[in-house]
């Protein structure tokens, strides 16, 4: 009896943690090395979660494009993507950063050079619960609140409550945007960084629960993450400057200053069914998609 | 039986057949050791670098912030302490409390219902009661007053339920195990039910207890995913007080868990991961060899308490 209670049990958990495992595959190596395009075997695509939904947006309709091309996509930040691109165990890393000197530096050392391909813009939101009564902040404001100088929402014409932090990762692209254009406004010689008090958040979807059910949270998303159910706040670049809310329209004219690139990396100048599919991506059909989830396409240049 | 008809001319081959069957079981004896040899050895062997490259005064900092090369640990060590010393303060007494009642107390259809639930709730797998923390048990702990429900204290809840079942089942053993003629020789001598469970049962159960509770204490403290999803992972040193509990922290292992992905190997980063890993087997280490220390001695007063 107890046997197959037991049994029971552990089949359940190994079930469990299988799916926990492929849930969670942040740690994961996908597949196989091999540079260049595969024939046959299915294109690794793996890195920034602001970008995951695009990515795999792509990689459902790219399959009517070329049905014989696989592509398997998975998120884990940036920092993973860029990782595991530098550890030669995917063929593409989704960055919603640019690169860091020290990441090519390592690519080098294992011998390419890395490409950048801008692929779509994405505009950064400041969220707050829908309770919250302040509506705008300007990037003075912000670098304030986030490292910590400022810690009451009275300050910035809110209620009297502490105010919470909340975070991506540090792993996460958008973690690091947000530290080099908000929190040091964009200056290379700051060197501040988060309050030691923010919550670091594993996914988007952290966000923006916390921000759901905290009304004196404040965080940040990508434009195409933010529901109904948190409110965006307007956001002026300095004092003398208009307040604009995100969207795609403003984070493509560029009057909206949180919006930055997204890109994909490959080792060296991607060739085959890799080339031509990032080619795709950059090209009308492509873009298409970037629109309809909502982030800002590439305006022909 | 076998043994008795064999022929002679056989012994030799059941002898060599017997010294391969040794042979066989000695390796399985001490691979265990040889497996924990190699994990220290391999955290040894990343993890090094971190001790040498970084002063060890940067290295006990209280910042982490590993993107820009601040690697103070000392945020990490106090979020698994006070997580810790939450979840075994929750824990332990509750565990051992309902042990008692289970071994002691309880009429047996209910404790025929009670044991196997309890030894499912072991089986839950940690992510899934880290879901439930963070719908369920966080907008509590946040309506209760704190600015946020990813505390410390969330996790503490949270490890001390996870580590219930197994405290409460190994103390339930030991409770057991203890021979019925200690509790019938104390009850013929006129003492209470009470008595006899706290000044007999309990001690002549002690050193099953101490390992149900070092066992409970080495869950909590290992224990990732859960506590990645509830304490919030600021890396933050909570001012001293009553209050410390009600404040996000970060956790060694969830720190290892939410960055392990992102390093590029052989980085000072990637060293750093493994050198918290070692931190860990060492404290893992302490509290394996606190319980065998503290079951010596306690073993020691049972076997007397017997003899006499």
């Amino acid at each position: 009896m107890s046997l197959i209670r037991r049994s029971g049990a552990s089949v359940l958990l190994l079930i469990l943690v299988l799916l926990a495992s492929s849930a969670c595959s942040r740690a994961g190596q996908s597949g196989s090395a091999e540079a260049g395009a595969g024939s046959g075997r299915a294109i690794q695509n793996k890195g920034s979660d602001t970008i995951v939904n695009l990515a795999l947006a792509w990689a459902e309709a790219y399959r009517e494009v070329q049905p014989d091309v696989s592509i398997a996509v998975t998120g884990g930040g940036s920092g993973t993507g860029i990782a595991a691109l530098i550890n030669g165990t995917v063929d593409i890393a989704n960055a919603s950063r640019e690169m860091k000197e020290s990441e090519i530096e390592e690519a080098r050392a294992n011998g390419f050079d890395p490409v950048e391909h801008l692929i779509a813009i994405d505009a950064l939101a400041v969220i707050v619960n829908p309770e919250n009564p302040v509506d705008r902040l300007s990037i003075d404001q912000l670098a304030d609140i986030f490292t910590g100088r400022i810690t009451n929402w009275k300050e910035v014409g809110g209620n009297d409550e502490d105010i919470v932090l909340v975070s991506r990762e540090t792993n996460s692209g958008t973690h690091v945007y947000f530290l080099e254009e908000v929190v040091r406004k964009g200056d290379s010689d700051n060197t501040d960084i988060f309050a030691p008090q923010t919550l670091l958040m594993p996914s988007s979807v952290g966000i923006t629960s916390e921000i759901q059910r905290n009304p004196r949270a404040i965080g940040y998303d990508g434009l195409g993450y933010v529901t109904e159910h948190e409110k965006m706040l307007e956001v002026a670049k300095d004092a003398g400057s208009p307040y604009v809310m995100p969207s795609v329209a403003s984070g493509a004219d560029g009057s909206y200053p949180i919006a930055r690139g997204l890109y994909m990396y490959t080792a060296g100048e991607p060739t085959g069914a890799i080339a031509d599919y990032i080619a795709w991506i950059k090209g009308p059909a492509g873009q298409q998609i970037v629109a309809d989830l909502g982030f800002v396409p590439l305006t022909e240049e | 039986m076998d043994t008795a008809q064999a022929p002679p001319e056989s012994l030799p081959n059941r002898r060599i057949g017997e010294r391969i069957i040794e042979g066989i079981i000695l390796v399985a004896g001490i691979s265990t050791i040889i497996i924990v040899a190699l994990i220290f050895l391999f955290l040894l062997k990343e993890g090094i670098n971190a001790f040498l490259d970084i002063p060890l005064r940067e290295l006990f900092g209280d910042r982490w912030y590993p993107i820009d090369g601040i690697y103070g640990l000392m945020p990490l060590l106090v979020g698994t302490t006070l997580v810790t010393i939450g979840a075994v303060i929750i824990a332990v007494p509750l565990g051992l409390v309902a042990a008692i009642y289970l071994g002691e107390l309880a009429p047996q259809w209910l404790r025929e219902i009670l044991k196997p639930l309890i030894e499912i709730l072991a089986g839950i797998p940690s992510i899934v009661l880290g879901f439930l923390g963070w719908v369920a048990l966080a907008p509590l702990i946040q309506n209760a007053g704190a600015d946020t429900g990813l505390t410390a204290f969330t996790g503490s809840l949270l490890l001390a339920y996870m580590s219930l079942p197994t405290i409460i089942s190994i103390s339930e053993d030991a409770l057991y195990a203890v021979p019925k003629e200690y509790r019938d020789g104390s009850l013929a001598l006129g003492a209470t039910q009470w008595q006899t469970t706290w000044r007999v049962v309990l001690p002549a159960a002690r050193s099953g207890l101490v390992i149900a509770v070092m066992l409970g204490i080495g869950r909590v403290i290992g224990e990732t995913m859960g506590v990645l999803l509830v304490t919030g992972n600021a890396a933050n040193m909570p001012p001293l007080g009553p209050g410390m509990l009600f404040n996000p922290v970060r956790t060694m292992t969830a720190t290892i868990a939410a960055e392990m992905g992102e390093v590029a190997q052989g980085s000072l980063h990637y060293s750093v991961l493994f050198g918290i890993g070692l931190i860990l087997f060492l404290i893992t280490f302490v509290v394996n060899w606190l319980a065998a220390r503290l079951v010596g001695v306690s073993g020691a007063r049972t076997k007397v308490g017997g003899q006499v």
